[in-house]
């Protein structure tokens, strides 16, 4: 009798701790709530590996909402100076003396890699809410690099997101995606990325290192460090108009 | 008539100067028309590749197309017109629809224009017939032998293109090309994937709609623009074409008019020099009665013939060369495929009527007057003095 409640205890103990799981949306909120930039400023630095080479870039941003974003490349000599506005749906690329030329980037081309990297144009100033996008399912749950995650499977509410479905796996404690296959409508793998390092400020969880890989392209994939990120700031008006690119 | 003969004698009496000036001048004559038969034939060539291949007898675009607007290509694209719809059944005419995507060839991307076009036309001059593959698994394509090579794709690989819909997600998927195809037209080549229209439909989901309408080379009737339908005819379509070849030909025409400009200055030194050397022979002629017009008339006629003489020379080696490059061609290095318009690898001279009359007519005339310059001074020059051999 004794051995017949372990074994019924065994059996149920799962199912308990299955109906205890978040729904897909309640995890989705607590990722916005860790991922979602009101407002910021970030020092970031990203590590391409290409074919000769690896190559590293630092950046500053400024961020305000899910449609304004600007940033500033620093180092190296070459790229020091660059800029990139984001304002809804379009981006501007600025490229300093000696071609102080401005080019506009909207429809496929945000598609495009943003200095040889595994990340796009629309990946690099990305900060919309997966809750707004996403009809979200929870497909079960998985140790991975030793913390619990939760396999959510998202498949896109309305016509034209990004990418038409994902499947993140949720750190269970922190709510950050920790690994996200990001697919095409067709099915086809197109992007993943992996949170490999994390720091909190100001209370929330935020990615230190991530790695993007364009799943299309061969290659090793990108590094991104976040340096440093304040989300106690004001980012000023100014700073996010067409007119800072030159300045 | 008594002039003609005076101003024959006079520069066959001329001898050796006489033919090496002739001899000059045909090789500028020569060298004008071969160079404009040269543009000529470059010009009809190119134009009658891309009317053959791309522009049939004329377009009709979405009001949104921009063919230098990349920006522009993913919003222009709309549903068939009623008078468009019946030309397309009748088969005087062809939709195609055109978005931008990315391919990658061995793992590398490169942005590329997915053209969508209906495999049965017989519109243009591309080979769209490779494109009927009764397989639904597999979305067939062609591409152009410049995109092979760039993309090093062979016939039967399977290469993964990506696209964004009409509502702006992104989709991926696999294509096999099917045909590679030769042509010199570099705009339905280089960066361009061809694949049926109904699977790029499907793919963007733009269903029964087209960016534009290629008309049939001899078509009469066209039907009126309306809002989103506007008509581009060949005038409009090779406007650009016209452009970049008349800048190139500005090239050749400096060197073929210095080449004549050396010719003329030649016969303006012979003129001078004779008028100095005959004034005796102008003295006798004005005192023996012939008026100062008939002088003048004399000489402008000398200078005139050596235009006339090396006419006739530049005939005789002339029309065998000209013939002998315009039935062989002229061979173009593998460079000129980067001169931005479509050469076939040989290029045929064209010599029409007029560039013929025309370019005789323009040395002839640059002749007579060169000629009739230096003799302007016989108006001022005093029988008696000319006679002591006095030029004033």
């Amino acid at each position: 009798m004794k051995r017949l409640l372990i074994y019924l205890s065994l059996l149920v103990f799962p199912l308990t701790l299955w109906a205890q799981a978040p729904t897909g949306e309640a995890i989705l909120r607590n990722i916005d709530k860790n991922m979602v930039i009101e407002q910021a400023v970030s020092r970031s630095r990203m590590i391409i590996h290409g074919r000769t080479g690896s190559r590293s870039i630092t950046s500053k941003a400024w961020i305000k909402g899910n449609d304004k974003a600007f940033v500033e490349y620093l180092s190296p000599a070459r790229e020091k100076g660059k800029k990139m506005l984001k304002l809804g749906d379009k981006i501007w690329t600025y490229t300093p003396e000696p071609h102080d030329r401005i080019i506009t980037i909207s429809g496929h081309l945000l598609r495009q890699s943003v200095m040889g990297s595994d990340l796009s144009y629309e990946d690099m100033t990305d900060n919309d809410k997966l809750i707004e996008l996403y009809d979200a399912v929870v497909e079960g749950e998985e140790l991975l690099n030793n913390r619990h995650c939760f396999v959510v499977r998202l498949t896109a509410k309305m016509k034209g997101v990004t990418y038409h479905s994902r499947k993140i796996w949720v750190d269970s404690e922190r709510w950050l995606p920790l690994k996200e296959e990001r697919f095409a409508k067709s099915g086809k793998l197109l992007k993943t990325t992996e949170i490999l390092n994390v720091f909190q400020v100001d209370g929330r969880w935020y990615p230190k290192e991530m790695h993007f890989k364009d799943m299309l392209s061969r290659g090793k994939g990108t590094e991104y460090f976040i340096e440093s990120i304040d989300f106690k700031v004001n980012v000023p008006d100014h700073q996010l108009t067409k007119a800072a690119l030159r300045k | 008539m008594l002039t003609f003969k005076l101003a024959y004698r006079n520069i066959i009496g001329a001898g050796l100067r006489t033919w090496l000036n002739v001899f000059v001048l045909s090789i500028a004559f020569v060298a004008i028309i071969w160079t404009q038969g040269l543009i000529e034939g470059m010009n009809k060539q190119v134009m009658d590749a891309m009317i053959d291949m791309e522009l049939g007898g004329g377009q009709f675009w979405h009001q949104s197309y921009d063919r230098y607007d990349p920006l522009s290509i993913e919003d222009a694209h709309g549903s068939l017109s009623d008078g468009l719809t019946t030309l397309i059944e009748k088969g005087r005419a062809t939709p195609v629809l055109i978005t931008s995507g990315a391919v990658f060839p061995e793992g590398r991307v490169q942005t590329i224009l997915l053209k969508g076009i209906d495999p049965k036309q017989k519109i243009i001059n591309i080979p769209s017939e490779v494109l009927q593959i009764h397989d639904s698994d597999i979305i067939p394509a062609l591409i152009g032998g410049r995109m092979a090579k760039e993309t090093r794709l062979a016939v039967g690989d399977d290469v993964t293109v990506r696209w964004r819909d009409v509502h702006g997600t992104f989709d991926a998927t696999d294509i096999r090309i099917v045909g590679i195809m030769n042509t010199s037209v570099q705009s339905v080549d280089v960066g361009q994937i061809w694949v049926p229209l109904a699977s790029l439909q499907n793919m963007i989901q733009a269903f029964d709609e087209a960016t534009l309408i290629v008309l049939e080379k001899q078509i009469k009737a066209i039907p009126p623009d309306d809002a989103v339908w506007i008509s581009r005819d060949l005038d409009y379509l090779l406007k650009d074409l016209k452009e970049l070849i008349r800048t190139k030909s500005v090239g050749s025409s400096i060197i073929y008019l210095l080449l004549l400009f050396m010719a003329l200055l030649a016969i303006f030194d012979t003129q001078v020099l004779a008028i100095f050397r005959r004034q005796k022979e102008i003295g006798t002629l004005m005192a023996l009665g012939m008026p100062r017009r008939k002088v003048i008339g004399l000489f402008t006629l000398e200078g005139a013939l050596h235009g006339i003489m090396a006419l006739l020379v530049g005939a005789v080696y002339g029309i065998p060369l000209l013939r002998l490059s315009a039935a062989r061609g002229l061979s173009m290095p593998e460079t000129m495929d980067n001169f931005g318009i479509a050469l076939s690898d040989t290029l045929y001279p064209s010599y029409g009527a007029g560039l013929v009359m025309g370019t005789t007519l323009l040395v002839l005339i640059a002749v007579t007057i060169v000629s009739f310059v230096p003799t302007r001074k016989i108006s001022k020059l005093k029988p008696t003095d000319a006679l002591r051999g006095k030029l004033s």
